[in-house]
């Protein structure tokens, strides 16, 4: 995927314009025609990203330079030490995760993680996890548990791997064990969808206390393109798919399956890793401040309840 | 054996005719045309290969279950259309047709019922039903019928034969595998027994949530069962897919199941496994 996106290029090259009059007549020289693209940079930016359609936000949401869970471990956590390995099988390097400080706190933290670039993303499987993957979260978050400490999860993945060893193996075995186990580990549970949240994949370390969702980042029951092969035999119907599943965050709120839309900076994640991480940590420090009180019986009860309720059906007398 | 039909010299295969008159069906694995009379006596498994055909939620009940003693639960439960879901037919549309070919209002059918003389909560899917596809009515009667087996202190018997999480739910239809899940937490705190029967088939949510989560888990023989489908496997991995791979034999060789168990063998199976549970504990659970 190309780092400059078909809907931002009249952005990106107004952007452009003004670096380069900056450039090339100083500050002070062009303050004047400065301000006033500026102005239109602003009014453009307010339309393009205002009303962005749910296939743009995937883009946004997979977009290569977004920060993914290694970057926002780095700049949200502090003494970080990443754990390895199922103790079964292998270690999935599409799922990260290990020890670590937020604001002082220990915490346990896991994410998908992928690549940037090719050579990467072949070692990351494109976050795409095998059951190690699922195991290796597993035994961090029972090692939060065994030890009172919070579990933060970050979610980014196009899915669980389709491939032959992940079914030799037992992939849905894995996803469906994470799921029960999660519903019922005694200490608190965060979930962050940071990019893609795909299907069983994602959800595996997702049952949680609270679930939220960076602004553009978009979370389903089949990916885009996996919807569109199955309805219209053509993967390249994938935005209109993306439409029809209601895939973005403001969408979820609206069906009540997430606690929270964390803001991201004008542009996407990817335009400003710092402002994002700020907006994160801001959400993860409320959040842990309001479950930190729970005893583990009601944090337990309460992301019971949460799932219980999920489903919209008719029920005639 | 001379009662299913045999390709011998000079004798006439079944004309289409006969075959839409439903004297003969066509085995959807051997694919031989089979006299649907001996199908049908062998409990709708093929004389010739032995494949058990896939079979209606009632059927699977009757085939199960003592006589007589099915009582459904949540019969009215039926779906909406909370993300008002078009492609190329409306959502509401297709569930209309759904009813209107299985004589069922969702995918699933669940109850109490007796099998051997003990009691339990059953669930059983129907295949016929977009797919025996996962949404919000089907997660919430499953868990109902989990939290039903709770309060009963009765164990939970769920038959799976679905293509996984309904796409035209979309958010919601993959919640229900965290719901159910959860639910079944709670059935495992309770120290309540659960066996999970894999039918032909048992893809993507559904395997990937209750359906792999039994005490015990049995299948069907030559069943699909696996989290990806094998058509995207095969593109994903780009070379064709070995001989009999996400087949019930294939899970067991690989220690994803417990037994696989030929359909006439299924109700005394059941009988001894929830004999077994039923038995008086040897010493209390801690
Ligand atoms: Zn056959």
């Amino acid at each position: 995927m190309p780092d400059e996106l078909e809907f931002e290029k009249p952005i990106l090259e107004l952007e452009n314009r003004i670096a380069e009059i900056r450039a090339a007549e100083g500050e002070a020289a062009s303050r004047d025609a400065i301000g006033k693209l500026e102005e239109r940079l602003r009014r453009l930016q307010q339309k393009v990203y205002g009303s962005l359609t749910a296939w743009q936000r995937a883009q946004l949401a997979r977009h290569p330079k977004r920060p993914h869970a290694l970057d926002l471990f780095r700049l949200l956590l502090t003494d970080f030490v990443e754990l390895h390995g199922d103790r079964v099988f292998g270690d999935d390097m599409a799922i990260v995760g290990g020890l670590a400080g937020f604001e002082g706190e220990p915490v346990v933290v896991v994410g998908h993680q992928k690549g940037r670039d090719t050579r990467e993303n072949i070692a990351r499987n494109f976050g795409m996890p095998h059951p190690e993957g699922y195991r290796k979260a597993l035994r961090l978050m029972q090692l939060a548990e065994k030890f009172g400490k919070p579990v933060i999860t970050f979610i980014d993945t196009p899915g669980a791997y389709p491939g032959l060893g992940a079914e030799e193996r037992g992939q849905a075995e894995a996803i469906a064990r994470n799921l029960r186990e999660m519903a019922g580990l005694r200490t608190p549970i965060i979930s962050v969808v940071t990019g893609e949240g795909g299907s069983g994949g994602a959800l595996a370390i997702g049952v949680a206390n609270r679930v939220l969702m960076l602004e553009h980042a978009i979370y389903s029951v089949i990916s885009p393109e996996g919807c569109a092969a199955i309805l219209w035999g053509d993967a390249s119907k994938a935005p209109e798919a993306a439409r029809l599943m209601r895939t973005t965050a403001p969408d979820l709120q609206r069906l009540g399956i997430i606690d929270g839309v964390v803001p991201e900076p004008v542009g996407g994640a990817h335009r400003n890793w710092e402002e994002a991480a700020g907006n994160l940590r801001t959400a993860l420090r409320e959040h842990l401040r309001q479950l930190r009180p729970r005893s583990p019986g009601e944090l337990v009860q309460d992301r019971y309840e949460k799932f219980r309720r999920i489903g919209v059906f008719d029920e005639p007398a | 054996m001379a009662w299913f039909w045999k390709k011998k010299e000079g004798e006439e295969r079944p004309t289409k005719v006969q075959i839409a008159e439903g004297l003969w069906v066509k085995c959807d694995s051997c694919k031989e045309i089979v006299y649907r009379a001996e199908v049908d006596r062998a409990g709708r498994v093929c004389p010739r290969c032995r494949y058990p055909f896939r079979i209606s939620a009632r059927e699977r009940i009757a085939s199960l279950v003592d006589e007589g003693s099915f009582e459904e639960r949540d019969a009215r439960l039926t779906a909406r259309d909370p993300l008002e879901f078009k492609d190329t037919k409306k959502y509401t549309d297709r569930v209309k047709a759904a009813k209107k070919a299985t004589g069922l209002e969702e995918a699933v059918l669940s109850g109490t019922a007796r099998i051997g003389g003990h009691p339990l909560v059953l669930a059983a899917f129907e295949f016929g039903f977009m797919g025996g596809s996962m949404a919000s009515v089907v997660g919430e009667k499953l868990t109902r019928a989990i939290e039903l087996a709770i309060q009963k202190r009765i164990p939970l018997v769920i038959v799976s034969a679905s293509g996984g999480a309904r796409m035209q739910e979309g958010i919601l239809s993959l919640m229900q595998m965290a719901k159910t899940a959860a639910a079944l937490h709670r059935l495992a705190e309770e120290r309540l027994p659960y066996i999970s029967l894999l039918t032909d088939p048992t893809t993507g949510g559904v395997t990937a949530s209750f359906a792999m989560l039994g005490d015990v888990i049995m299948a069907e023989p030559r069943a699909l069962i696996g989290f990806a489908g094998p058509r995207v496997i095969a593109e994903t991995i780009r070379q064709p897919l070995p001989e009999g791979f996400q087949r019930s034999e294939f899970l067991l060789q690989h220690g994803q199941l417990d037994l696989v168990v030929e359909r006439r063998e299924l109700r005394e199976t059941l009988r001894r496994v929830l004999a077994f549970f039923a038995g008086p504990p040897s010493q209390p659970a801690p």
